[in-house]
């Protein structure tokens, strides 16, 4: 069956900001936003979006679909009405139709220092018990999508809010049984760009398209920073 | 034009392109490393292996196991030194990969766990659950952060190589947020720019996956070797082609017809195995061609069943169990779930074979080194020796590690000696990349990049498939050259520059089309069947050693297309003798050797 899809077109050399426009797109059971959006870029080949793995693993494919951020190759037309429409990525400038700068959200990946980090140098691997391994692995799963970041008043308020993912990738890394960077990652999180920009609205966790739950690990990055800050109040 | 200056320019942000920047910053802190990529480097296609990486781990494993595997496996396609090489140096780079923070699968007593997988004899792939080429790319892409001398070139696009007498000066790439042509002088180039599956219909690989750095090669003459080896995988969801993990069947998971009947046990690969109780190198874990081809027998003889228009056959993970499922496979409940709509713990999932890999690509020798001073190539573009005519699953993601070091330890130990080209010597050559791109644009345009590249991938998928003859090829063939054609009379109709991606499908359909051109050319003279190249014309539907015991060199001539020459095959220590697998394999010299 036939569906409308409106999609929010912007071009920086004519246009001062995003308009509506409307296309016709084929639906099936198993039609996803990205299979549309591929529809209208063989009607309109200027359509700007990013795709590439088609199977939500890459994180390429963000952009709000009515309103609500979502991966379009994971979203399928099935789950909606005769319309809908999509835009670009919120809380991101957007560069041409549904492409956003991912800049900003790369800079705080970097910033939080997102590696191993420490001394030993042997050649043999770690020893981490399955146990010690779940403790950041939901953590570990994050695509880079972006997604939480539209999803977040916080950054939507302060770019400079290192965000959802970049302090979820700080505690990966903190809670990894073979790190001991912890100390070097902590200024970042305790800054005023870290954990306590977050007002713990929780919608980046509700839009994560792979569960990882970012609002939990900001909230133990909370826990982190608290027990910092308490004891440097008892060092003289 | 832009112009900038570099020591060492990485093509390609996925695990080879990583790997091959993080040794080249590691080895020389003086050095400036600049890593291009077309997509932010975390969006590359090493980012959807599911499976494993492989290296001996196990005591009861040895080396020489190994070797045999990969070598029989390649139908002994394979260059043996290099293969020596590649299990040798396996196990520490995964060991590497685990000290930058990989989260690596685990026993109870937290050493590594490894799982079997086609093809291979013994246990010996690691696997981080079901996502092991997200988190190796991952874990390069975070690591990679901390070289202050890498500087990264995020969705810069490269059109050309630059040249100047047989060195390597550099690259010409268009920055897609601005669509500025850039001109980057380097003292080296890696190549890693990934496979060309995308040029046949149904696939497993992104969308990216188009080939480029194969054709920016080959159209400066290096040969790309024994590119009619293309890998079906037998497990590819029908319509989009995404891959269902060998490691299903690994796990145990079984393959049925329309039937609900175990076929795979009336094609070499029997006696039937227990459900749930896989046997290395039986059944469901045969190689990947010999699967793949089983599915086409079955085909033929009716015994498929249609899914939305396509044909599929069935993997079974019901007797597995839900908590199986979910605690070793989860990231494969989630696909079929979203893309067929099917819950593997309570039906079947329909599946058909998909392009996925191709073992030919740039050659270079056990360097990575190509036949241009200073250009080097690895990864899925490149042939370095290690597939043959049958790539096994889980040697690709240890190749990436394996041999990007090695391309960016020999970029760096080049470097060192060497001094840039001056920029006049590339002046005409990016003036007439210049004067081509603009000559592309046109208002109006009554072709499509979308009309021929479909023509092209169902073309390729109909001559140079499963199963390929004669005058399926040459059928192929006279297509590819009427839309080469038609090729050079399409135009770009958006001419907008920032983030004109209408542009860079068209130089990606350009670059797919030489590639496809150079496997079809391949595929017609190779006049036998062998790994993954199967022959159905009279007399050559077997192997023949005394005729095709060697590479396939495709080279580019003044007209475009490719003129077929040979090279001859290293061997060191396994002579050539029959690949077997199931019950007749166990005797064979093949596999017990
Ligand atoms: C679905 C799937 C599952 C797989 N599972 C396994 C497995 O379990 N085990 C295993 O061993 N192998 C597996 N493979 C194979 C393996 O993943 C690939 O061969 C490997 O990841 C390729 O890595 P690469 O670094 O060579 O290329 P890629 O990861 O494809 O990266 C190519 C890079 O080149 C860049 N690039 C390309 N063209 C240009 C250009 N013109 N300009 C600038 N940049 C460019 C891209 O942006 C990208 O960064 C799988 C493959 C697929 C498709
Ligand atoms: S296209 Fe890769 S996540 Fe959607």
């Amino acid at each position: 069956m036939s569906k409308t899809i409106n999609i929010a077109r912007y071009n920086p050399q004519t246009d001062s900001r995003p308009q509506l426009q409307a296309f016709q797109v084929e639906s099936d059971n198993s039609t996803s936003v990205l299979d549309a959006l591929l529809q209208v870029q063989q009607q309109d080949p200027s359509l700007g979006f990013r795709w590439s793995c088609r199977m939500a693993i890459c994180g390429s494919c963000g952009v709000m679909v009515n309103g609500i951020p979502k991966l379009g190759c994971k979203t399928f037309l099935r789950d909606y009405p005769d319309e809908l429409t999509v835009s670009a990525l919120a809380h991101f400038n957007v560069e041409k139709d549904l492409i956003v700068d991912m800049q900003p959200f790369l800079t705080h990946l970097a910033a939080v220092k997102p590696y191993l980090i420490n001394d030993d140098q042997s050649s043999q691997p770690h020893r981490q018990t399955p146990a010690q391994l779940a403790k950041y692995q939901q953590f570990a799963n994050c695509i880079n999508c972006g997604l939480c970041y539209s999803a977040c008043p916080q950054f939507g308020l302060n770019p400079e809010f290192l965000g959802p993912a970049a302090i979820t990738l700080a505690q990966r890394y903190n809670l990894d049984s073979r790190d001991a960077g912890k100390t070097a990652r902590m200024p970042e999180l305790n800054s005023k760009n870290g954990v306590w920009g977050c007002t713990f609205v929780g919608f980046c966790s509700e839009v994560c398209p792979k569960k990882v739950d970012p609002a939990a690990a900001v909230n133990q990055g909370k826990v982190a920073s608290a027990g910092d800050f308490i004891i440097s109040m008892f060092k003289p | 034009m832009q112009q900038l200056q570099q020591d060492i320019i990485v093509v390609g942000g996925g695990g080879a392109g990583l790997r091959a920047a993080i040794a080249a910053a590691e080895t020389s802190p003086t050095l400036q490393v600049a890593l291009l990529s077309k997509v932010y480097p975390m969006r590359s296609h090493t980012v959807a292996a599911e499976g494993g990486a492989a290296a001996v781990t196990l005591e009861q494993d040895s080396l020489a196991a190994h070797f045999q595997d990969t070598v029989s496996g390649s139908d002994w396609l394979a260059e043996q030194d290099v293969v020596e090489y590649f299990v040798k140096h396996a196990y520490q780079e995964l060991v590497q990969l685990e000290r930058w923070g990989c989260p690596w699968s685990r026993k109870a007593d937290g050493s590594i766990q490894v799982r079997r997988f086609g093809g291979m004899k013994t246990e010996r792939t690691w696997f981080a659950a079901d996502k092991t080429g997200f988190h190796i790319l991952h874990t390069l892409f975070q690591t990679s952060l901390k070289y202050p001398t890498i500087t990264r070139f995020d969705e810069y696009f490269v059109i050309d190589l630059l040249v100047v007498e047989q060195q390597i000066a550099g690259v010409l790439a268009i920055c897609f947020s601005t669509g500025e042509l850039v001109q980057i002088l380097g003292k080296a180039v890696i190549l890693a720019t990934g496979g060309a599956g995308r040029v046949f219909h149904y696939n497993t690989n992104g969308g990216i996956v188009t080939g480029d750095g194969m054709a920016l090669a080959y159209r400066h003459g290096v040969a790309l070797r024994d590119m009619e080896f293309v890998q079906y995988h037998p497990t590819g969801l029908p319509g989009s082609g995404i891959l269902i993990t060998e490691a299903c069947r690994g796990e145990g998971g079984i393959l049925l017809n329309k039937d609900g009947y175990r076929y795979l046990q009336d094609y070499g690969l029997g006696p039937e195995t227990p459900a749930g109780q896989p046997k290395n190198k039986y059944m469901e874990l045969g190689p990947r061609d010999k699967l793949s081809q089983a599915f086409w027998q079955q085909q033929q003889r009716g015994l498929t069943a249609d899914y939305h228009g396509h044909a599929v056959v069935y993997l079974d993970l019901r007797h597995l169990g839900e908590a199986h499922l979910a605690s070793r496979l989860p990231f494969i409940c989630e696909l079929a779930k979203s893309y067929v709509n099917i819950d593997p713990a309570t039906a079947p999932i329909p599946i058909r074979p998909a392009v996925h890999y191709t073992m030919g690509g740039i050659l270079t020798d056990i360097n990575c080194q190509t036949s241009i001073s200073g250009l080097f190539a690895v990864g899925e573009c490149a042939s370095v020796g290690l597939h043959g005519a049958n790539r096994l699953g889980s040697n690709s993601l240890s190749e990436l590690l394996v041999f990007g070091k090695v391309a960016g330890e020999q970029a760096a130990a080049r470097v060192q000696k060497m001094s840039l080209a001056p920029v006049s010597a590339v002046a005409a050559q990016c003036q007439h990349q210049q004067t081509y791109i603009s000559s592309l644009f046109a208002d109006s345009c009554d072709d499509t990049v979308h009309a021929i590249r479909t023509e092209l991938t169902l073309a390729m998928e109909q001559g140079c498939g499963i199963y390929r003859d004669n005058a399926g090829l040459q059928t192929c063939l006279s297509t590819l050259q009427a839309l080469k054609i038609r090729y050079q009379q399409l135009k770009v109709t958006d001419n907008s520059k920032a983030y004109n991606s209408a542009l860079l499908q068209h130089l990606e359909l350009g670059f797919g089309l030489d590639v496809a051109d150079t496997i079809c050319r391949s595929a017609l003279a190779r006049t036998e069947s062998r790994g993954a190249h199967q022959r159905l014309d009279e007399g050559m539907t077997q192997r023949n050693d005394s005729d095709f015991l060697k590479h396939s060199l495709a080279i580019c001539q003044p007209d475009g297309t490719a003129a077929i020459s040979w090279q001859s095959v290293t061997i060191t220590s396994l002579p050539p003798a029959e690949r077997h697998y199931g019950a007749k394999g166990s005797g064979s010299a093949g596999s017990s050797v």
